[in-house]
């Protein structure tokens, strides 16, 4: 093992704009920050509760914009996949198949789903995050890409 | 007035989440996939990203599940489902696979789409046919299912 690029300080930043923002939506809204879930309700669409799924979704990107804008994205121009075409589409595929059948993501259940105690959501982070591990394991060690 | 109000709610949780992802660099595919990697180059970064998400969020929460009804809503619209079920398994294990062949769970994929690329627009394509495919096919099993549990009703009637 091999330690790199570890940033803990922007990543516990972050992590903590993340939690604030997922803190400001219940308060506010009584809603749970999970993306898949907010994404989920445009692309099958949930009839008269969209709105603010678009202002949501918008609002990632304008995020990004915005980082990107005030120069503290030094750097970013060069963030780009790490695999290619068909990779991204057969990983994408299983990203969209895999959080609606498992009710949520990183966010909904790793963040939201854990800090409300739900055994759903602990059940369903230990499987993602211990499934993905195994996955670069594999592709990375076993198969050496 | 509680509208727009809502709809502002939304999008400054979007940018704020959005800023965030950016600042914890979780838009770095490189970087998460070396977060998975721990036999090889690991980067623990996004240990500290959950760290900090999920610090915010065991101590608002709580307080906030206190009120009766959120500030601008009727009423908190939070899972109520506590039982786990095979199907929160197999959905993370799907979703586990896609997450570690490329690096992007939904979040940080959709907030890159602010680099205009066209490799993250494949992703989202696919994430979007994804989760269209998969709801599609489970509205039309729990449809099928209530049929059948019709018609199982009307033979014993």
């Amino acid at each position: 093992m091999t330690i790199v690029n570890f940033t803990p300080l922007p990543a516990f930043l972050g992590g903590a704009l993340i939690g604030l923002s997922a803190a400001l939506l219940l308060l506010l809204k009584g809603r749970i920050a999970g993306i898949s879930g907010i994404a989920g309700g445009i692309i099958y669409p949930e009839k008269g509760d969209m709105d603010w799924r678009f202002m949501f979704i918008g609002g990632l990107v304008i995020g990004g914009l915005l980082y990107q804008w005030i120069g503290l994205g030094a750097g970013v121009d060069h963030i780009q996949a790490v695999v290619d075409t068909p990779m991204l589409i057969v990983a994408g595929v299983l990203v969209g198949i895999g959080t609606t059948i498992g009710t949520g993501c990183t966010s909904g259940h790793g963040i939201c789903g854990l800090a409300r105690r739900s055994p759903r959501s602990l059940v369903a982070t230990v499987s993602f995050m211990a499934t993905a591990f195994v996955t670069v394991f594999i592709v990375r060690h076993l198969m050496g890409a | 007035m509680t509208k727009s109000l809502n709809l502002a709610v939304a999008l400054i949780a979007g940018v704020l989440f959005g800023f965030g992802l950016s600042v914890a660099q979780m838009i770095d595919p490189a970087k998460v996939v070396n977060f998975l990697d721990v036999f090889g180059t690991w980067d623990p970064s996004l240990a500290f990203v959950m760290g900090g998400g999920l610090l915010v969020n065991a101590i608002a929460t709580p307080l906030i599940m206190k009120r009766r009804t959120p500030v601008l809503a009727e009423f908190f619209r939070v899972p109520a489902k506590t039982e786990v079920d095979s199907r929160i398994v197999v959905g993370g294990v799907v979703f586990g696979i896609g997450w570690g062949l490329a690096g992007y769970c939904p979040g940080p994929m959709l907030t890159s789409l602010s680099f205009a690329d066209g490799s993250i627009v494949t992703i989202v394509v696919a994430y979007v046919a994804g989760t269209f495919a998969t709801k599609w096919g489970l509205a039309r099993w729990e449809h099928y299912k209530h049929l059948r549990h019709q018609k199982n009703e009307a033979c014993v009637g």
